[in-house]
């Protein structure tokens, strides 16, 4: 029993990045153990993808199928409960994503395993897998160990430093067998969020704001200031979700990834979830009433304080 | 139809200073404000909506202490018909596949049709509870669900992916549906709704009530387990801007400057 195994995740015919990602803190956790490092492709049409997993894999488990033509956990599942119980690895890890978060705890309590959830650290034991977690948006850390092998972990996008290849796996064809049959679910297309113009991804400046903002009617001064230094307003998850602003202006993984020169959060607590879509920009000047925001951590310059008395004063600096 | 609500209290720490507690494995709570789990108030919206399209009747559960009767006293005023708190005295250290267990008992007991809850919880983050209960009582699930069209037998949902896109998919019932936030707009209770809540039916439950193999909950029941919580090293490279509102203001002015924003 040992090995660490690796999802791969894919999308419209490519490897998304957080697959190599994956691959690399598996690799990582792989020199403490003295174990190899196996990554699973389940697709349709993938033997380029199988290839460049074998960059970062010491063997790559490719399963060619038209059930895994499109995602479905159902068929996913199938494949890997057969998989996971014929090559017994100690550990398997799946990307902590829309499409690894609906396959994996299911898939836990199918093979009797224990799971932990968006893991960004790895600590191998006598008894089991310590891993390390963000909760409360980012604020605590969180050790969990997990008693059971193997252990089944969901790994953090955006995390991990993907650029680890320079193996040359073997790529294994496997034949998962019946799968797609007794599907209670079934996958029919996907949608792209209908544009209305906006694209905050060109824009030079970006003023981002978060729940800090506090109400509706407080957007109105931070807009003008924004307007006045010709930078685009954008927000966190919780200022589109209230409809404050459109949907195309929001920066995050499930929204857009900005690279602007200039990154202004006002009132963003900096969860990873928002910091992986604005990590890349140049400057990042973040204003914060709590002074344990995660945000400050990727900030070049960080004032804590009211953003509802910081932008006025400031509007006035630059009048 | 018969639809429940899976309501999680939390605390409120977006904008809190979060203290591990003397334990090494709890927070300190006492200056922290509790409410409904965000998702969940989408998740339990979704249901209303979905009651007032067909002839359904939405229930709310919640695992957890007597304080979260105000949760579902809150749900209650908005809409549903009745709520169940299973205690969590005997249950601490339930991990998420465990909190599944305790769900799947008490519907196993009590069979519904649809099951929504949200699909994360803002304290622990695990995204866990609704797929691993779906698969508990044999049903299909979905999960960052914001858009639900319901059909006779079958649904149709959209997925939330990331980077902008949706997934469309149809789904069987009985089934789990996790909903993401931002998909609706939770309403607020309303003044007659309040009143109505205080003669609706709120049970509490000892895990013994609804058949739980308690060799299957709380901590040792868990496969996994809390080793402790600590606040993340910020290894922080930023310059902090002091002094009083104008010089922070001044300061950061001659930075925008200096990089041509002004």
């Amino acid at each position: 029993m040992s090995g660490i195994m690796v999802l791969a995740e894919h999308r419209h015919g490519d490897l998304r990045d957080v697959s190599h990602e994956v691959l690399s803190a598996a690799r990582n956790l792989a020199e403490k153990t003295g174990e190899q490092v196996e990554a699973v492709l389940l697709g349709q049409g993938c033997d380029e993808m199988a290839q460049r997993l074998a960059a970062q894999a010491h063997r790559v488990i490719h399963a060619e199928h038209p059930a895994f033509r499109d995602f479905n956990y159902e068929t996913w599942q199938q494949a890997l409960v057969r998989l996971v119980k014929g090559r017994e690895p100690s550990i398997v890890m799946i990307p902590h994503t829309a499409f690894g978060t609906d396959l994996g705890p299911s898939l836990a309590v199918e093979l009797g395993v224990g799971i932990v959830s968006d893991a960004i650290g790895f600590e191998p034991g006598p008894d089991g897998l310590k891993v390390t977690r963000g909760v409360y948006g980012g604020k605590l850390n969180a050790e969990r160990f997990i008693s059971t092998t193997p252990a089944l972990v969901m790994v953090r996008q955006s995390h991990f430093k993907p650029d680890q290849p320079g193996l040359e796996g073997e790529v294994v064809n496997w034949d998962p067998g019946d799968v797609g049959s007794g599907l209670r679910t079934r996958f029919i297309s996907l949608e792209e969020v209908p544009s209305t113009g906006i694209d905050i991804t060109k824009a030079d400046v970006v003023v981002g704001i978060g729940r800090g903002v506090k109400e509706e009617k407080n957007i109105g001064p931070i807009r003008e200031f924004a307007e006045h230094i010709g930078a685009v307003l954008a927000g966190s998850r919780p200022v589109i979700d209230a409809g404050w602003l459109e949907k195309e202006r929001q920066v995050g993984s499930s929204g857009k990834t900005v690279k602007p020169r200039v990154y202004i959060a006002l009132g963003i607590s900096g969860a990873f979830q928002h910091v992986a879509g604005m990590t890349g920009s140049d400057t990042i000047i973040a204003v914060n009433k709590d002074p344990h925001a995660p945000i400050f951590a990727v900030a070049h310059y960080g004032i804590v304080d009211d953003l509802h008395k910081v932008v006025p004063a400031l509007r006035e600096k630059l009048a | 139809m018969k639809i429940a609500v899976c309501l999680r209290r939390v605390p409120d720490t977006a904008e809190a200073d979060v203290k591990v507690d003397g334990t090494g494995k709890g927070i300190v709570e006492d200056r922290l404000a509790f409410t409904i789990n965000e998702a969940d108030n989408y998740a339990l919206e979704e249901a209303l909506l979905l009651k007032e399209q067909r002839d359904a009747e939405v229930s709310l559960v919640s695992v957890g202490p007597k304080e979260a009767d105000e949760v579902l006293r809150m749900g209650l005023a908005k809409g549903a018909a009745g709520a169940v708190r299973i205690d969590d005295k005997e249950l601490q250290g339930s991990d998420g596949l465990a909190l599944a267990e305790v769900l799947a008992a008490y519907f196993r007991k009590n069979p519904v049709d649809l099951v929504f809850t949200g699909c994360i919880a803002q304290d622990v983050e695990d995204s866990q509870v609704g797929p691993a209960l779906a698969q508990l009582l044999g049903w299909p699930h979905t999960s960052y669900v914001v858009k639900l069209d319901c059909g006779d037998e079958r649904m149709t949902v959209r997925r939330e992916l990331e980077g902008g896109f949706l997934e469309v998919k149809d789904i069987a019932r009985p089934a789990v549906v996790s909903i993401q936030t931002g998909g609706n707009t939770p309403r607020y209770a309303s003044i007659l709704g309040i009143k109505r809540a205080r003669t609706k039916p709120l049970e509490a439950l000892e895990p013994g009530a609804i058949d739980l193999d308690t060799s299957k909950a709380g901590e040792a029941g868990s496969r996994t387990r809390l080793e402790r919580l600590y606040v993340p090293e910020v290894v922080s490279a930023a310059e902090m801007i002091e002094g009083d509102v104008s010089e922070k203001a001044g300061r950061l002015a001659d930075i925008l400057k200096e990089k041509g924003v002004s």
